[in-house]
């Protein structure tokens, strides 16, 4: 419809409508320049100008008499039809100009439904939520890892301290003044302090945190973003081991660009990383062309829930250093650590080694540790200077709330709290482990072997109708539909073995297994059956 | 020799956005801050100190909020043995708490004297009004492309809408013979800019009433400019940010009351910003708003909020807070006179140096000329003068040329983060400084 009026054109297209006389006669006198020039007489320029010119107007020809007249447009409705257009080359050119006003290309594809079943399925179970009394035919959400276990002991601890802790207590009186005015947008003194020694305390005491290289986010999805937008250009890569957290995908690539290059882990080494496919996965990126900047590991990882040995760790940060590149660990589920071996920390490795530190970062976060996913409190933990400073400036978009701040400046340094706390956790996440794990064994799916995390990864490739990503979404659906529970399929993390299903436990209670075992049986049957 | 660099010739590179200075803090306006963190005025213990006049910040109102939360300190956490703790604390849901984006559409519509109606549905949350301004940077265009802002504008934009985004900021000049209101001329020209630079222009922000003028946009110059955003197909975004801070409840005319005049006719291309950093002096708390009548916009928007969500306690908090009728239209009224009054403080104290502002209504800082004590009528002068009043006279004020201002010897002077008496001591500083120069001057 743009191209039907021109501002510079006053004439209906009509006029320029050439009657089949007048092309004759035009024809004529064109064509007999042309014969001159192929009989040597002609000038070569008027030869080439012709054909140009008469390509040029036919295709202008049929643009404006390409499109019928459009259908009148209602008045009531919100569109741009009716209005003149302007001149302006840029309005002509770009799409934005037709139609209603557009979004960018980059918003395009975040406006799209998701496709990916690791957020349809949390979409569908956050519909049709189970409860043991008022819809114990709802969705059991076994997607999402959420830690539910110990909320009696965090309400108790609020209850006891509360007023203190968002008040505060400025000579005695009862006052917000100090949370109220502008903070360091990289978090408060008091809280880095606070929590750097939470940290050291959830990971075994066995490394010590400076607060002087902590900033605070709202949230670890910003931390890793806003890592992210320091170590990297949009087009290069991160290295990182599948299976890996469905949600990287979005927060490191929405906004940054960035490529995320998947080193393919296997169940025969229980999807331990290899140092060959790390090697592999670097050199055909660099063959096509992308330049790796770094490698991003979940320790605890996410969705397997092993934990990195010290050889490992010592291992990536030679690669590091030989590739020159970054190392992003991210340590959210440390403090689930249940198992008997102990987590170590990235921190701690290159403490206690003479290494090149300004390529080690670090992300936490109390989303999962502390089970305060409302509260939007993140970590960015750096050896080097100039990420801290330009990651600090970058807190601005996503500060940590400070009656937050407050309040678990106060919970964090309760340091008798946050022990029992820890301790009584991990008790309870191994045995929930122990008994989900346990229900799974009797119905013929075997897990990987973890120790840490609030889930725990199903092999249920036995039950797939094909060895597939097709066959493993089916029974993900069938499961999902069926059993009514929402489980993560492994093809969502990347896994190249189909079958695998990341299921998270810390959400349920003991007696919820059984109803889930129970629901899984059943679909399972019924595979068992037709496969 | 030479001590060697530390930085190791190893060291993996950082990105682009990590080494630019887009983050602007070079600038005279950020250099202004530092001076005043190394000596800040303290009425008692550093009286000769710098006082900060360069920051945007509302304590005048402040005792009736702590009134709030002292009362209501049980409603307002998570009542008694804590209930709803568990809920609350496990709500990371993007769509944010649908009490509190309830209450938040209310006062929205009680600070525009219900002229405006706003659906909770199209709010989004943020952590602060800079992460809203961003989201919707990255949302309506793409590196290269670029947002028109009137001059003088808050400097602050040029970090918040380039530095991660790629987007161009192009200004759209205004002087002090129109008020420095927006002309339509002034608009054009600032499109053709764009297309002599071969850059496509996604959209208009404005900020009403305006950072730095301490003014309102008057309502046919808003018609003007939706009628332009129409003109070009481009997306409006009007920050409202200081809306609660208008000293007459009438004078702000929100763009939402337009577009309502209007029947929501080409609604789709206009977004609000909100936040609570300035009418309730809570920057701190961390919370914005965007309000798009585009649902396209709105469902993006939400998406792209998990860089910065609003944590569920502080939600939570707010939600009783401003649904509490009682407190929400003494805090708004109130507010409004106390800003008034600090307003016409301070220019009639200035008045009495000789010095005039821009006529305001609105905001926490008056839009002041000291055009006659430049030295020369240019951005050098300007910052000479500044610098003057910053190191000998110990204010710091934000000169105009940060604010891309294209007349020299126009200043931001925030009045309402500090006492009266502080604000007293700011006045005879000026005073006497402007009298000072004038001696030197007839010399």
């Amino acid at each position: 419809m743009t191209q039907r009026r021109r501002s510079n054109q006053n004439s209906s297209p009509e006029t320029e409508l050439q009657t089949p006389e007048t092309t004759g006669a035009t024809a004529m006198r064109l064509i007999v320049p042309l014969q001159g020039i192929v009989q040597g007489r002609g000038g070569l320029i008027l030869g080439s100008l012709i054909p140009c010119a008469l390509f040029y107007f036919l295709q202008l020809y049929l643009k404006r008499n390409r499109s019928p007249n459009p259908p009148p447009r209602s008045t009531s409705s919100a569109n741009l039809g009716e209005l003149p257009r302007t001149s302006s080359r840029s309005n002509l050119s770009s799409r934005g100009s037709i139609g209603p006003v557009q979004i960018s290309v980059r918003a395009s594809s975040i406006a799209k439904p998701s496709d990916s079943p690791y957020y349809i399925g949390l979409e569908k179970a956050a519909e049709d939520p189970y409860d043991r009394l008022d819809n114990p035919n709802g969705i059991i959400q076994l997607g999402l890892s959420e830690n539910r276990l110990c909320f009696d002991l965090i309400e108790k601890w609020v209850s006891e301290n509360l007023t203190d802790s968002i008040m505060g207590r400025e000579g005695g009186e009862l006052s917000i003044s100090g949370i109220a005015t502008y903070q360091p947008f990289d978090g408060m003194t008091e809280l880095k302090v606070a929590m750097a020694d939470y940290m050291s305390q959830v990971m075994g005491r066995t490394v010590l945190f400076d607060p002087s290289q902590l900033i605070l986010t709202a949230g670890a999805t910003p931390a890793i973003e806003i890592l992210s937008f320091c170590l990297a250009d949009q087009g290069n890569g991160f290295l990182i081991p599948t299976p890996y957290y469905p949600g990287f995908d979005r927060d490191i690539k929405y906004r940054t660009g960035i490529e995320l290059i998947p080193v393919h882990c296997r169940s025969t080494d229980n999807f331990m990383l290899s140092m060959t496919a790390l090697d592999q996965a670097f050199n055909q990126a660099r063959k096509r062309g992308i330049k790796i900047r770094g490698i991003l590991l979940s320790n605890p990882s996410n969705p397997v829930g092993n934990l990195l040995s010290r050889d490992m760790l010592y291992g990536l940060l030679d690669f590091a250093r030989e590739k020159n590149i970054h190392v992003i660990c991210d340590e959210i589920f440390a403090g689930s650590n249940y198992g008997s071996e102990e987590f170590l920390s990235m921190a701690e490795i290159v403490e206690s080694e003479e290494f090149d530190r300004t390529r080690v970062h670090i992300i936490y976060g109390l989303s999962k540790d502390l089970s305060l996913p409302g509260f939007r409190v993140g970590v960015i933990y750096s050896f080097n200077e100039k990420v801290l400073a330009a990651a600090k400036k970058l807190t601005r978009f996503s500060s940590v709330s400070a009656p937050t701040q407050r309040l678990l400046v106060s919970m964090l340094s309760n340091t008798r709290f946050i022990e029992e706390y820890i301790e009584t956790n991990k008790k309870r996440i191994r045995e929930i482990y122990h008994l989900f794990v346990a229900g799974l064994e009797e119905l013929g799916i075997r897990c990987a072997e973890s120790s840490a995390g609030l889930f725990c990864w199903a092999n249920m490739s036995s039950l797939i109708p094909s060895y597939s990503e097709k066959g493993e979404l089916e029974l993900w659906e069938q499961l999902l539909n069926i059993a009514k529970i929402n489980v993560t399929p492994g093809s969502a993390c990347h896994c190249i073995e189909p079958g695998w299903f990341r299921c998270c436990f810390t959400t349920l209670s003991q007696e919820d297994i059984s109803v889930v075992m129970e629901r899984i049986r059943k679909v399972a049957e019924t595979c068992k059956s037709s496969c | 020799m030479a001590v060697l660099d530390i930085e190791q010739p190893n060291s993996a590179p950082l990105s682009t956005v990590a080494i630019s200075n887009t983050h602007g803090e070079d600038s005279p306006f950020f250099a202004g801050w530092k001076a005043y963190n190394e000596n800040p005025y303290d009425e008692l213990n550093n009286p000769s100190g710098v006082i900060q006049m360069g920051l945007a910040e509302n304590q005048v109102s402040f005792d009736m909020v702590e009134k709030y939360v002292e009362e209501h300190s049980e409603e307002s956490s998570w009542g008694k043995g804590a209930p709803g703790f568990r809920e609350n604390a496990l709500f990371q849901d993007y769509h944010g708490l649908k009490s509190f984006r309830q209450a938040m559409a209310g006062f929205m519509e009680e600070i525009r004297g219900g002229r405006a109606k706003f659906d909770p549905d199209k709010i989004v949350i943020t952590a602060g009004a800079t992460a809203a301004n961003e989201l919707l940077t990255f949302i309506l265009a793409d590196p290269g492309d670029a947002l028109l802002i009137p001059t003088p504008y808050y400097p602050g934009f040029d970090r918040d809408l380039s530095w991660r985004t790629g987007v161009n900021i192009i200004p759209i000049h205004c002087d002090s013979k129109s008020n420095f209101q927006v002309t339509p001329e002034a608009m054009e020209a600032a499109y053709k800019k764009a297309e002599s630079m071969n850059t496509k222009v996604k959209g208009i922000l404005i900020t009403n009433p305006s950072n730095p003028l301490g003014a309102t946009i008057q309502r046919s110059v808003m018609e003007q400019i939706l009628d332009f955003a129409i003109r070009k197909n481009i997306h409006l975004v009007s920050d409202e940010i200081y809306s609660g801070s208008t000293f007459s409840s009438t004078e702000f005319i929100s763009i939402a009351e337009i577009l309502e005049a209007r029947k929501y006719r080409e609604a789709e291309r206009v977004h609000i910003v909100y936040s609570l950093s300035k009418d309730l002096g809570l920057p701190g708390f961390r919370v914005g708003t965007i309000y798009s009548y585009n649902d396209r916009v709105v469902t993006t928007a939400r998406r792209m909020s998990s860089f910065t969500l609003i944590s569920s306690q502080t939600q939570h908090l707010l939600a009783c807070m401003l649904s509490n009728k009682e407190f929400t239209q003494n805090y708004i009224t109130t507010n409004r006179e106390r800003l008034q009054k600090r307003y016409e403080m301070i220019i009639n104290g200035l008045r009495s140096a000789r010095i005039e502002c821009l006529k305001g209504n609105a905001g926490l800082f008056c839009w002041m000329n000291l055009s006659p004590l430049l030295e020369e009528n240019t951005k050098e002068g300007e910052l000479a003068l500044w610098d003057i009043i910053l190191n000998e006279v110990r204010l710091n004020i934000s000169p105009g040329s940060s604010c891309h201002c294209s007349e020299p010897g126009w200043f931001r002077v925030c009045f309402a983060n500090m006492s009266e008496q502080t604000l007293e001591v700011a006045l005879r500083r000026i005073h006497d400084f402007v009298e000072e120069r004038k001696k030197g001057k007839l010399n």
